[in-house]
Formats: structure tokens, sequence, C-alpha cells
């Protein structure tokens, strides 16, 4: 038996007149680091609100972790993390505020939560900044805090929408670099959308263009990738 | 993953709380809110309540007309102050912040309710300007343990009530501008259709039925009922608790239905 953690098929998002996700059918491999990749509009974004049950399909399914987005949205919910494209974490509280009130939310047991916290702040590398509010944090130090708050519960799977989007390069390799040791220490699949191909050249595992909707192409790297988009729009 | 089971209602009423407290934290970094929400209440208690007092214009029985406003400029102030609550959740909208609580196994009803309560919470400050102006003014206040418990229930109760309208109007309309322009429709028909500032009896028979339609009127009366000494009340206390608590509910409902709009 493959160990496959998300199984997407014939996943459709309709706008009205606008298809936005096109007959999608993807699955992705526990463990796995899978990379989404295209232009603005391509649909990525739609794809991972229906895989974290914020907008329902049109058609189609996907199941994730075992669970289905369109019957079984709690399970889903329960096992997956998600960090959206913009800042999604309270400015008005601090960092250890923000990590607390998912330990509570994702009913991390009681006694667990105050080391739970204090190790993913030492693993993003924010445990001096942990009593300071999020308002005064950086770029850089607002995503790993995001990515710490939704990996607390340690999710199978982490979304990521445009995770290094408007960082400098210095905050972006350090933001990769925990996102790779923690697939490393707790064998979190990761699923990311991007609209970097450098960026999904070196850290995927395997990735999939996204054009109009549809998978233009899918791959285990990113010259292969664009050899099969070419062959797909010709 | 933990895996210990949690009791729907036992989980519900714990997220409702952490909701509550998180929002209850946000308050450290606000106080200069506190004072500018003092102005509204001192205005129409010191110059509408006195000017009106002076003309005795208004029959209110055998409760002097200062008297009579108080508990109503009480609840008028929770409901402007509730009302526009649901703004930030707009702010919380354009950030991802709904989006990532919405992908949390969080029950919707507990996110509601849990920043409707908060707004409740919130609103204990205007229990203390309107005491405050009230006594300043000589209204003969129930100072009766019982009687102020009552109060702080009710004002609680009305906040989160208004609280939770608010966040409905801001699933539906979704942006700042909108919100503000529907708050501002809203806040004085609302108000002006209630027994806050004149008491039924007076009013033309349309309005009298639509101000029967309307929880502020209940919340008025509740607290009139409590706050002086001597004033009886028009429905009944029970009566009063029921529409609260029933429209607050069916509120929350509603709310917990189109909360996951914010993430669309």
């Amino acid at each position: 038996m493959s160990d496959i953690v998300l199984e997407i098929k014939n996943l459709t998002r309709r706008f009205g007149a606008f298809t936005a996700v096109d007959a999608l059918t993807l699955s992705v491999n526990a463990g796995e680091v899978f990379g989404l990749l295209g232009s603005n509009g391509a649909g990525k974004t739609t794809t991972i609100k229906m895989l974290t049950t914020l907008l329902p399909p049109s058609a189609g399914e996907a199941r994730v972790a075992g669970f289905s987005i369109t019957t079984q949205a709690v399970g889903v919910r329960r096992a997956i993390g998600y960090v959206p494209q913009a800042v999604s974490v309270d400015g008005s509280l601090t960092g250890y505020e923000n990590l607390l009130i998912f330990a509570k939310l994702y009913d991390l047991p009681h006694r667990e939560q105050q080391a739970r916290i204090a190790e993913a702040l030492e693993f993003m590398n924010l445990t001096a900044d942990a009593k300071r509010l999020v308002a005064e944090y950086s770029g850089g130090m607002v995503r790993r805090l995001e990515i710490a708050q939704s990996t607390l519960h340690r999710p199978k799977v982490l979304f990521l929408d445009e995770p290094t989007v408007g960082l400098d390069p210095i905050a972006r390799d350090a933001v990769w670099k925990h996102l790779i040791n923690m697939r490393a220490n707790y064998g979190t699949t990761l699923f990311f959308t991007t609209h970097y191909l450098e960026e999904a050249e070196s850290h995927c595992d395997r990735m999939a263009i996204m054009h109009l909707g549809k998978v233009a192409a899918l791959g285990t790297s990113a010259k292969n990738s664009r050899l099969r988009l070419a062959a797909a729009t010709h | 993953m933990t895996a210990t089971f949690i009791h729907p209602l036992t989980g519900f009423i714990e997220k409702t709380f952490v909701i509550t407290e998180f929002e209850l934290r946000k308050l450290r970094h606000d106080f200069t809110e506190l004072i500018t929400r003092a102005l509204q209440p001192a205005l129409w208690l010191l110059i509408f309540g006195q000017v009106f007092a002076r003309s005795g214009a208004m029959h209110t029985g055998n409760i002097p007309y200062l008297d009579f406003i108080a508990p109503g400029i009480l609840a008028q102030s929770v409901l402007f102050v509730a009302i526009f609550y649901g703004i930030n959740v707009i702010w919380e909208r354009d950030l991802g912040i709904v989006q990532k609580f919405l992908a949390s196994p969080t029950p919707r009803a507990a996110l509601v309710l849990g920043k409707g309560l908060s707004a409740g919470i919130r609103s204990l400050s205007q229990m203390v300007i309107v005491y405050g102006l009230s006594l300043l003014l000589g209204v003969k206040l129930n100072w009766n343990p019982l009687a102020l418990l009552n109060v702080l229930v009710i004002v609680i109760l009305a906040a989160t009530l208004f609280g939770t309208f608010s966040l409905i109007i801001a699933c539906i309309v979704k942006t700042r501008e909108r919100f503000m322009g529907v708050g501002q429709v809203l806040t004085m028909p609302l108000f002006f259709a209630s027994n806050a500032i004149y008491p039924t009896t007076i009013m033309p028979g349309w309005l009298k039925t639509i101000s029967h339609l309307n929880p502020l009127t209940y919340v008025v009366d509740a607290l009139r009922t409590s706050m002086l000494a001597g004033s009886p009340s028009t429905f009944g206390p029970s009566l009063d608790y029921a529409v609260i608590l029933l429209t607050t509910t069916i509120l929350v409902f509603i709310g917990a239905r189109l909360y996951p709009r914010l993430a669309s």
C-alpha cells in the first residue's frame, strides 16, 4: 500500500461562468514536499482553499489524510496546518500568545502546551522575541511564527500559500531551512504554492505546474516539467 | 495528534472562552478607546437629558426624566459600541487571520459567540461610565448587590447580542466602507424605535409595534427595572431575559452559518 496523504480527483471550482480550478487530479505521498507552481490566476490559491475546507468544490473530491474535504471537514481540519498568503498572526498579541491560543483551539493536552510552545519557539528561532508584540516583528519572523502556529498540533499535511512572497533572500532561506527541518523531524508533508520556479526547483520532491486551472505539467524537476508544459500547450 | 474524546458541548463552551480570552488580551493596548467611548453617554445625559428634564415635555410617571433615561443611555451606549464590533473581523479577514481560524477544528459557533461575548465584556466600561454620570446627576440608583449583578449580566448579554449582530453584518458586507455605512444606518432606528429616551406609551401605534419587536426595548426595560430604585418592569424580567437570550441564540446560529463566507 502506498502512503498517499493527499488524493485529489477531478476537483473543480467555478465562480459563475469562470472555472478557476478545472478537474484537477493529483496525489501526494506522505512526507513529500510538493510544489504547485503557476502564475497569478492559475488557480493555486483556490485549490488550497478547497483542500483546507475553506471553499466547497463545485465538483470532484479530495481526501486529505484519509478524510473527505466535503463530508469530513472537521477531520481534515484536525489533520492539517494552514499558512495563508496574507499575514495570519495577530499583531496585537505577543508571539507566545499567538501560539497559546492555537494550542488551546487544537486541544493540545494541558500539561504539554507549554513544552510544545517552547519547542516551537526554539525551533523557529523566536524564543528571545516570544514576549514581544507581533506588530513589532519583521516579515521573516512573522512567517516563522505562522509556521510555528500551524504546526503546533503536528499536522500530517502543512499547506502553505506562497510562503516566501515578499521576503528578502536571507529570510526566505531561513523559512525554508525551518520547513525542511520540520519535515525531517516530524515527517510533515508540505504542500505549497509559489510562482518562483527556482524555489520549487530547489526545495520540492515533485511539482506540478498549474495553468488556467489545470495541471499543465507534473514532474520531479523543473526542466522536465517545462518540457512537458511545452508539449501540453502545443 | 491527540485522540482524547471531547464532548461537542464542552468543546464548544471551552473554545468560546478561549476566543473571548484572547480578544480581551488585545485590550491591554487599547486604553484610549475607553476614554473616547465615555463621550457619547456623557453628551446624552448631561445635555439632552438635562434639557428635556427641565422642559418637562416627557411624561415618565413617578420617575424623574433623568432617572428614566439613565438606563436607556446605558443601553444605547452598549448598542453603539457593540454594533461596530464586527469591523475587527473585516480587518482580520483582510489579513489572513479569519481564514486560519476557519481552517482549524474550532466550531464556527464558538468563533462567533466567543467574539460576541468579548464585545459583551468590553462594554462593561459603559456601565461604569453611566453609573458615574448618574451619580453626578443625582439619579436614584439601586445599590442592592443583586440588582447590580443583574445590570452587569444584562449589559454583557445585550452587547453580546448586538456584537453578534454586528459580526453577521460583517459576514454579509465584507468591506469596511459598506460596514460603516450599514452600521450607521442601523443604530439610530434601533435607538429611536425603543423605550430608551421616551416611554412606548407616548408612541404612535405603528412605532409602538416596531418597538415591541426591537430587542433593545427589552434590554432597556430590564436595565430600568434593576438600575433604578422603585421602577416596575413593563414586560416582566422573565420576558426581558427570554427575548434577549433567544435573540442571541438565533443570531449566533445565523452567524455560525455565515462566518465561513469570510474565507471565500
